[in-house]
């Protein structure tokens, strides 16, 4: 039997993204390294939470977070985890237009976060000189933030990518633990988002 | 394949093999030479630092070039020579025990070593670009952010790159233990080192990334004007010295679990004799994991945490003393009425156990909070640590280079040299550093760069140097030993020193596909156990068949070069913005071989069934 053969069955298996031993492998390596991702923003937030109070006289948590804009952007990505959520669901069922549909969706909604995502940081740059250098609380919040932010672009670019790639010949037993493996991915940067959203805004606004 | 046919397809074919190789063999290699090469640099940093220490107030380097040397003798033995050795044992040898093909992610383990390696380069190209860095290997802050040359900048970029090909290289191996393993290999039928290694592997996982965010920090402070650590804008120099530990303590276990791996496997076999308490051997180990993440803050009982962080500090660090002893003693039980052959690699195995032991006691010593007040910052520390590291993990790499040579270059090392080039290094080591703990004790601090005449430290110092240099002269004779090796020894057997686990049922080297048939495993010790019911060879678990195979691929050493041209672009942009030109060429390197591998598949082959059968005879 080619590679072709076994990776298009005539009948796809009901979980194809653990069908094959590298999409298997694949799976369990993905929940590996989001456990590393766990200890690095927990890194993060440690580093935010010792220095969420050093203002060096500028504007501390309080003055600066809206959290109309953030509840916001939460509401975007949770809602981007169930369309993606969705289009797993279509891809077990072999069903790939309706799963690029949700897959665009999620992409779409990503995006929208993102943009919030800029206007909120220039927002505090331009009207509150709250920058990355202006004290520790600002190298810590831009980082923490920043590094979400830098995981939903490649996120993004990632799904794209392979969106892009497989347009044309559908889903597959080598594609489809591709697929999984990023919408596990969009997952974990909203678990993420959640944490930030109650360690970041509601503590600063809060505590 | 081995290495002489590679030669005979001329130089260059021989470097695009290794350059674009995915086999876990061919990567232990490159790992073996790469690592090696690193440890011959560092050792070679040892002994300018111990020529400098030589007499009181010598003058034979300066002070600034002392604090580099320092600086990169650590780092270098630590990240470029320890780590990489141990990767290029457990990239020959895991696959093998466990009876399989490759580790799960061929491609992924090339790009680990790639980025290892150009992190290890870029470390190293501050020698020659304006200085090294020279804040000591922890590199605390505000010391390292504070220091005018971009040394520390060198130190932040290549510990960056090299530490995310640790993590891969982590990851792989775990998910090849959890999923490749061969039928009927369960968890409790693994063997020792494969068990480590598991353990090891998930350290890694989750400790390099608290150094990744650390380095993170470091990095944007400064180069990017932050002030995570700048006091006067708000700053916490205290948060270096957590996220630092928290990956550094772990960092010691993920060295030592695996040589702990090795030498069960040396005494088991060398004493002909099942593991003594394999099972207790087992749970000590992943306790050991588990409290190694609950010690980090043993080294700042001196900055200020209070009474009672010090105090369960203290005392989780003096726990691990329990696992760690039961497995001295099961060691020790293994080789208890067993038919024991002192080769070469059981000596260095015999010869580790009373010297970690001692490293062990001092590691007691330092755990009480309250007398560490006054081991701090001395050699004492610097005794302690080098009883452990080169006491354990240099001795374990020596006894596994000894052991598995035939596995990996398909001839065993002559054995006389092994022993001549033990018993020097074995008497420098204790010469260099047991003098060493009285002089931490009578007050000597570490990273000085010179000691008075008239204190007392004359004579120690230098009955330590002296012992450096009986140190080199064991290396030397083991290099020496490596070339003779080579050129004169005969090829050795599949099964050279009567061994009791899967690596030793297939040919010296193994074939590219390390198993024709994946065997059958029906205990611990696979192989003895068939030898034992008088069978030649393993059970297969599985009819003849077409075999997969990964294709090679250039794009991991692309992929870390674009990370090496983008490490000069972030440490050289604070002087220019010119420099920036090269971040955006690098990370555009880099994304773009990720995108093409992305896009492009990768199928591999299969080598045909009859293709086997036909190299039925030479295998
Ligand atoms: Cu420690």
């Amino acid at each position: 039997m080619s590679n072709e053969d076994i990776l298009n069955p005539k009948q796809m298996p009901h979980e194809p993204e653990k069908a094959t031993l590298e999409g298997k492998n694949k799976f369990l390596g993905f929940w590996f390294f989001l456990g590393g991702e766990t200890v690095l923003f927990a890194s993060l937030f440690g580093t935010y939470l010792a220095l969420n109070d050093s203002t060096a006289g500028g504007p501390g948590t309080e003055e600066l977070f809206g959290l109309e804009l953030v509840f916001v952007m939460t509401m975007l990505l949770l809602t981007s985890s169930l369309t993606s959520v969705y289009a797993m669901y279509h891809m077990k069922n072999n069903n790939f237009s309706k799963m690029m549909v949700w897959l665009g969706v999620t992409v779409a909604l990503g995006f929208t976060f993102l943009g919030f995502e800029i206007y909120e940081f220039y927002h505090y740059i331009h009207e509150y000189e709250f920058t990355f250098r202006s004290s520790a609380l600002g190298s810590a919040f831009y980082t923490l933030v920043g590094f979400h932010g830098g995981h939903v672009l490649f996120g993004l670019l990632w799904i794209l990518t392979l969106m892009g790639r497989n347009a044309k010949r559908g889903l597959n037993l080598y594609n489809a633990p591709k697929f999984y493996i990023a919408s596990l991915y969009w997952h974990f940067i909203d678990v993420v988002w959640v944490f930030i959203f109650t360690v970041v805004y509601l503590m600063g606004k809060v505590g | 394949m081995s290495t002489a046919v590679a030669q005979k397809k001329g130089f260059g074919a021989f470097m695009w093999d290794y350059l674009t190789t995915v086999d876990h063999k061919k990567i232990a290699h490159l790992y073996l030479v790469a690592g090696g090469l690193f440890f011959l640099l560092g050792g070679l940093e040892a002994m300018i630092i111990r020529i400098q220490l030589i007499k009181p107030d010598n003058e034979f380097i300066s002070a600034g070039l002392y604090n580099e040397m320092i600086t990169m003798h650590g780092t270098t033995m630590i990240f470029l020579a320890a780590m990489p050795l141990l990767f290029a044992l457990m990239n020959a040898v895991v696959p093998l025990q466990i009876g399989a093909r490759d580790v799960a992610f061929p491609f992924l383990n090339s790009l680990g070593f790639w980025l290892f390696f150009f992190g290890g380069l870029i470390l190293n190209f501050s020698w020659f670009m304006g200085g090294a860095p020279d804040a000591g290997w922890t590199a605390y802050a505000p010391l390292s952010t504070t220091s005018p040359t971009h040394g520390v900048d060198f130190y932040v970029m290549g510990l960056q790159i090299s530490g995310a090909g640790t993590l891969i290289g982590g990851i792989n191996f775990l998910v090849t233990i959890v999923n490749m393993r061969a039928p009927g290999m369960s968890y409790m039928r693994m063997p020792l080192f494969t068990w480590t290694v598991f353990v090891t592997s998930t350290l890694i996982l989750f400790a390099f990334p608290a150094l990744t965010v650390g380095l993170f920090l470091m990095m944007f402070d400064r180069m990017f004007g932050s002030v995570f650590f700048d006091v006067a804008s708000g700053g916490n120099v205290i948060i270096w010295e957590h996220l630092f530990w928290i990956f550094g303590h772990p960092e010691v276990y993920i060295l030592i679990l695996p040589v702990f791996g090795v030498f069960s496997e040396v005494f088991s076999t060398f004493s002909k004799k099942r593991l003594f308490g394999y099972s207790a051997m087992v749970f000590a180990t992943v306790l050991i994991g588990f409290l190694g993440f609950m010690v980090w803050a043993h080294h700042m009982f001196t900055t200020g945490m209070g009474p009672v962080a010090n105090s369960i500090f203290a005392v989780t660090t003096m726990a691990i003393a329990v696992p760690t002893g039961i497995k001295i003693f099961n060691w020790l039980f293994t080789m208890w009425g067993g038919t024991i052959r002192m080769t070469t690699a059981m000596l260095w195995s015999v010869a580790f156990i009373p010297t970690f032991t001692i490293g062990g006691m001092t590691g007691v010593m330092l755990a009480a909070a309250a007398a560490d007040y006054q081991y701090h910052d001395t050699y004492f520390v610097v005794a302690h640590f080098h009883y452990v590291i080169v006491g354990g993990v240099v001795f374990g790499i020596f006894a596994a280079l000894h052991y598995w040579w035939p596995k990996m270059f398909g001839k065993v090392l002559n054995e006389k040299l092994g022993k001549w080039a033990f018993w020097p290094f074995f008497i420098g080591f204790h010469l260099t550093f047991f003098i060493q703990h009285f002089l931490g004790l009578m007050g000597m601090p570490r990273r000085y760069w010179k000691f008075l005449d008239g204190q007392g430290l004359d004579t120690g110092n230098l009955i330590s140097t002296i012992g450096a240099f009986f140190m080199a002269l064991g290396v030397i004779i083991f290099l020496w030993n490596v070339i003779y090796t080579a050129m004169k020894e005969p090829k050795a057997s599949a099964d050279p020193f009567d061994g009791r686990t899967l690596e030793w049922s297939i040919p010296s080297p193994p074939p590219f596909y390390n198993f024709k048939q994946t065997p059958l495993v029906r205990g611990l010790d696979a192989l003895w156990i068939e030898k034992s019911e008088g069978k030649k060879a393993m059970t297969p678990a599985e009819p003849l068949g077409d075999i997969h195979m990964p294709y090679g691929s250039i794009i991991p050493f692309v992929m870390s070069f674009g990370l090496f041209i983008a490490g000069f672009g972030f440490i050289y942009q604070v002087d220019n913005p010119v420099w920036l030109s090269l971040v955006f060429i690098g990370m555009g390197i880099t994304l773009g071989s990720m995108f093409v591998r992305s896009v492009k598949d990768d199928l591999g082959y299969h080598i045909h069934k009859e293709d086997l059968e036909k190299g039925d005879g030479q295998v």
